[in-house]
């Protein structure tokens, strides 16, 4: 039986505990909002380039020499899953979610013969995923020291993909991130970049009949490089403002268990407490009537 | 004079977004000027400068390549990196182009021609904006 002052101790601690992850939750509340106006201010752009590529890839799927990046390089023997994941941890399931969907996917594609490489975006995806697959990794990249994300840092990873691609070294390519839906709910996606999925447009009359300058090719080997970034950047965006989303309901179930914990010591110790004085008072009245 | 309705974005933000008169964009191919009622066209931008004319006043706005598109509800360009003209850091643009004349040596073959274009585009920019600052 623990004494009353490891008790009180105890209880001390818990409550220290609660102020930390409170104050957590506080911050991601705050770095969320921030995060969440990032990533519905690059929105328009990414939808509205996605828009002008489906309208121009549209007529370019169909022909020869349409570009690889649209057209893939007509195999899908090797596979490249990009898992874009947190820096920091204490956020739930948000970076073991991400990281299993890829796992799964890697899993089933090597089942079927195919061959698998991983490009890790963050850090804590890169520590999961080198325990199951560390020759698989080709590459790895943490964000640690961004502290606001920007273009760049997208354009620098695209620019690493496509360099890959280009050396032969992938044919298909696959992002995996977390989409933000709510701040409880956030989604593991995956998406495939590489060849590029033109969605089928909806059927709403016909498309308006574009220009070109310059031509359309040119224009499409120009974009679809472009477009890679823009994804990567979305999806980075999108990450990051699930992180936020994640962490802060994980850390507001840290500080309501925290505060049932310091709920359930605080009557263990009272009851101690009483229990001590009473058997202290016992004592006192059986030697006083033993006189 | 009609108007139209006209859309700046950059990755990061929402730049420009409003009914204008006219807007000046700097093609791949040559400047182009957008009025009401223009053709639908998809072009390519080169770095340069951007002017947005509404009743009569101008505002001019750096981009830094991008994709403009006119479609029949108006004018959307996705720039690269839009920065308005007052907001620019010119010592700070002066340095990219010193940097770029430095990395120049790195390039080699079609890297190096298309490097060179950018950094051609970049230099005149710098001179419209002191040809400007003048007057």
């Amino acid at each position: 039986m623990a004494s009353l002052k490891d008790m009180r101790v105890r209880i001390a601690s818990t409550k220290a505990t609660q102020k930390i992850t409170k104050a957590m939750q506080m911050v991601a509340a705050s770095r969320l909002r921030r995060a969440q106006q990032a990533a519905e201010a690059a929105r328009p752009y990414a939808d509205k380039m996605s828009a002008v590529i489906s309208n121009i890839a549209g007529a370019a799927a169909g022909s020869p020499g349409a570009p690889a990046l649209l057209a893939g390089t007509g195999k899908d023997q090797v596979h490249l899953l990009l898992v874009c994941t947190g820096e920091r941890g204490l956020s739930g399931a948000f970076n073991s979610s991400i990281v299993r969907l890829a796992r799964e996917r890697a899993q089933a594609l090597m089942a079927q013969g195919k061959e698998v490489k991983f490009f890790c975006v963050g850090r804590k995806g890169y520590e999961q995923l080198r325990r199951l697959f560390d020759r698989q990794i080709v590459e790895h990249l943490d964000l640690r020291s961004v502290r606001q994300l920007g273009f760049v840092n997208a354009e620098d990873i695209a620019k690493k993909v496509l360099a890959r691609f280009d050396a032969g070294e992938f044919d298909v390519c696959t992002l995996f991130y977390a989409q933000f839906k709510s701040v409880i709910a956030q989604i593991p996606t995956a998406q495939q970049i590489i060849p590029l999925v033109v969605e089928e447009k909806a059927a709403s009359g016909p498309a308006t009949s574009y220009e070109y300058e310059p031509e359309e090719d040119e224009l499409l080997s120009g974009l679809l490089p472009r477009n890679i970034a823009v994804q990567i950047f979305r999806a980075l965006l999108e990450n990051n403002a699930s992180f936020y989303g994640a962490q802060m309901s994980s850390m507001d179930n840290a500080t309501r268990n925290a505060g049932e914990m310091i709920r359930k010591q605080t009557q263990i110790y009272n009851r101690t407490r009483q229990a001590q004085i009473t058997k202290e008072l016992i004592e006192i009245i059986s030697g006083a009537e033993a006189v | 004079m009609a108007s139209f309705h006209f859309d700046l974005v950059s990755p990061e933000k929402l730049a420009f977004s409003g009914e204008v008169d006219q807007v000046d964009v700097p093609g791949v191919e040559g400047d182009f000027g957008v009025l009401a009622g223009h053709a639908p066209v998809v072009a390519a931008i080169r770095p340069g400068i951007l002017t947005i004319t509404t009743g009569g006043k101008h505002e001019k706005i750096i981009v830094l390549g991008g994709l403009a598109e006119v479609s029949e509800k108006g004018l959307t360009v996705l720039a690269d990196v839009a920065t308005s003209l007052t907001e620019l850091d010119r010592a700070k643009f002066a340095e990219t182009i010193s940097d770029m004349e430095e990395s120049l040596k790195e390039h080699e073959g079609s890297e190096l021609d298309q490097a060179i274009e950018r950094l051609d585009h970049f230099k005149s920019i710098q001179q419209q904006l002191n040809s400007t600052a003048m007057h």
